[in-house]
């Protein structure tokens, strides 16, 4: 035990504390940004931030993996903030961690490795198109000195990268643009406009709610699409982080460890979050590994906020607006144009319903769902593609099927065999299928039971184990006199 | 003579021709001899490759597929290899490798980028036969 601590804790502290210095720097304008798309304070964001980030070091099953307030989360959050405030946001961040818990407990975070990669792009494609849509109020037909701070600050963040990558570019950019905003007097919105930023500590502290049904009821469904959303992004980054470090996750742990990081986050003022992509992978190539690149993030980010709030809120809002749309960019999966003309269709298909639902809803989770469904229903209709081939030799006629025998295939294999003929030797044979349920059974039995009716002999053969104990339980057309009303 | 090749390889054209080579080196070679194919999955690219394979067989076989055509030159002149796959940027990875584990010789593909390119992507070659220890030979 205390091997494994030191080893995910102080073996490389080093690359672990850069890393973590760095990832603070870069999380800065994220945090602030999400909390001004899920309309609260600044500091609702910041605060969300180092809880996460601190208590998912110790909790969470991903060492290096960072989490914090993300947009998806930010997102799925906006009507629950319009409608009701912030305390009613509190409550729900706490429920989505008690939902997460159990679905961790209950092995949830494993299903979750079943959802299709066609909606996983689809969900990283959404989230993109919803982040730059976020930001459109905040630059579109706001001032010309908007416009040349947003394009001046993509510049800088795609530029100065190229020669120096030791400080975050966007850090710099933020640096530079604020001292240029302030020195020139140029009138622009700050953040300062939009919120308050408070240089104390988060603390301890009860969502004002009446503790009723009432409450629950609303925000139950947030918190359901909340905990989805923040698994399926925690998953997929650990998933990421683990092949850029070579090693394994624990994903069930890491499920609990979201759900109690939401849960302290909910208590001390700060709103819903999960695994950032773009963030760990900053950890992961700043050389961070252990848990310890993790606390240091969450904890100097703190650190810098309570020194530098004065400085904070006079960031242009044009700045972190580029900033945003270097990451909705870099969320973006470039290579789904040619996805969608490679994939098999249904899988195009699948990928553009999930974007189009998410786009139109505003709500990931819906999407994801929606995705999973209509892929479920896709591979179906694939796997229910039975053939039957009729081949006449001179004692009779021989069938044979190919494919899955189950409840979406029967009626197509009924409507392969032609039962007027009579006095006839007919075998069928299932060499090549397989007998998955009851209405299988049933099939095989309407289709022996007809040919009967006729006088035809019938004989079925081939059926692998599995299929011939099935058949065997439940078939009737063995029992004398069978007829086809016993079904 | 070389003991130790460490062939780069990302499974590009030029890759293919940096392994003929390699080939016709490690075929001059009397004593026995080690040649690494190293193939170096880019950091750049992680979310990418992730998000499109269902889960982690799909993606270790995706990238074995693409040092196949290596695999293909090399076992057609009976040259005896190993492959290694690495995680991180390419260039830093390939030297610190090289360099740890001390071999003797570096051969890799260039892939013959403009000028701009060059800005932008930065080439992987120049890079290694700067901070490799050992000789390096780009095959163009």
């Amino acid at each position: 035990m205390a091997e494994k601590i030191k080893a995910e804790w102080f073996s490389n502290i080093r690359g672990d504390v850069l890393a973590g210095i760095v990832v603070a720097l870069a999380l800065i304008p994220e945090a602030i940004a999400f909390s001004i798309i899920a309309g609260v304070d600044p500091m609702v964001g910041l605060y969300a931030s180092f809880t996460m980030a601190v208590v998912i070091a110790f909790a969470g099953g991903r060492p290096g993996m960072i989490s914090a307030a993300t947009g998806a989360m930010a997102l799925l959050m906006v009507p629950l903030v319009k409608n009701y405030g912030i305390d009613y946001l509190l409550a729900a961040t706490i429920l989505t961690g008690i939902i997460q818990i159990l679905f961790g407990v209950f092995k949830v975070a494993k299903l979750m490795s079943f959802i299709p990669r066609a909606v996983m792009i689809g969900f990283v494609n959404s989230l993109a198109i919803l982040i730059f849509m976020a930001q459109v109020p905040h630059f579109i037909g706001i001032s010309t000195m908007t416009y040349v701070f947003v394009a001046i600050t993509l510049l800088i963040v795609y530029i100065v990268p190229r020669f120096f990558t030791a400080i975050p570019a966007p850090l710099i950019a933020i640096i530079v643009l604020t001292a240029a905003a302030i020195y020139s007097g140029a009138k622009l919105r700050t953040v300062g406009d939009l919120g308050n930023i408070t240089q104390t500590l988060p603390s301890f502290l009860i969502p004002d709610v009446p503790f009723t049904l009432e409450t629950l009821a609303i925000i139950f469904p947030y918190s359901i699409a909340l905990a989805i959303v923040g698994l399926l992004e925690s998953l997929l980054t650990a998933s990421i982080v683990d092949d850029m470090t070579g090693t394994e996750s624990r994903k069930n742990k890491e499920a609990r460890g979201q759900g109690i990081a939401n849960i302290v986050t909910g208590f001390f003022g700060g709103m819903a979050g999960c695994a950032m992509i773009g963030q760990s992978v900053i950890n992961v190539k700043s050389g961070g590994r252990g848990r310890l690149s993790t606390f240091v993030a969450g904890a100097f980010l703190m650190f810098l906020i309570i020194v530098l709030g004065d400085l904070v809120v006079q960031i242009p809002m044009p700045v972190l607006v580029g900033i945003m749309i270097m990451v909705s960019i870099g969320t973006f999966d470039w290579s789904s144009f040619s996805y969608l003309r490679k994939a098999p269709r249904t899988d195009a298909v699948v990928m553009l319903v999930t974007v189009i639902i998410v786009v139109a809803t505003h709500d990931l989770s819906k999407g994801v769902i929606a995705g999973v469904i209509l892929s479920a229903i896709f591979f179906v209709a694939k796997i229910s593609k039975i053939k039957v081939t009729e081949q006449l030799d001179k004692e009779g006629i021989s069938f044979t099927v190919e494919g899955q025998l189950f409840f979406a295939s029967v009626d197509n294999f009924i409507d392969a065999f032609d039962f007027s003929v009579e006095n006839k030797d007919i075998v069928i044979d299932f060499t090549s299928a397989h007998i998955w349920d009851d209405s299988a059974v049933g099939a095989i039995d309407k289709v022996v039971i007809k040919y009967r009716e006729n006088h035809n002999h019938v004989i079925i053969k081939g059926l692998n184990a599995s299929s011939q104990k099935m058949v065997d339980k439940l078939a009737i057309y063995n029992n004398e006199g069978a007829n086809l009303s016993a079904h | 003579m070389y003991e130790k090749i460490l062939l780069a390889a990302d499974g590009s054209d030029n890759s293919v021709r940096a392994a003929k080579e390699a080939a016709k080196i490690a075929e001059l070679i009397p004593s026995p001899y080690t040649l690494e194919v190293v193939y170096v999955a880019d950091f750049s690219k992680a979310k990418n490759d992730v998000l499109h394979s269902q889960g982690k067989e799909e993606l270790e076989l995706s990238r074995r597929q693409k040092i196949l055509p290596i695999e293909e030159a090399l076992k057609a002149k009976n040259i005896s290899y190993e492959v290694t796959i690495l995680h991180g940027e390419p260039g830093p990875t390939i030297v610190e490798h090289a360099n740890s584990e001390q071999f003797d010789l570096v051969v890799i593909g260039s892939r013959g980028l403009n000028v701009f390119q060059e800005m932008v992507l930065g080439s992987v070659s120049h890079k290694v036969v700067k901070r490799a220890n050992c000789p390096v030979l780009i095959i163009k």
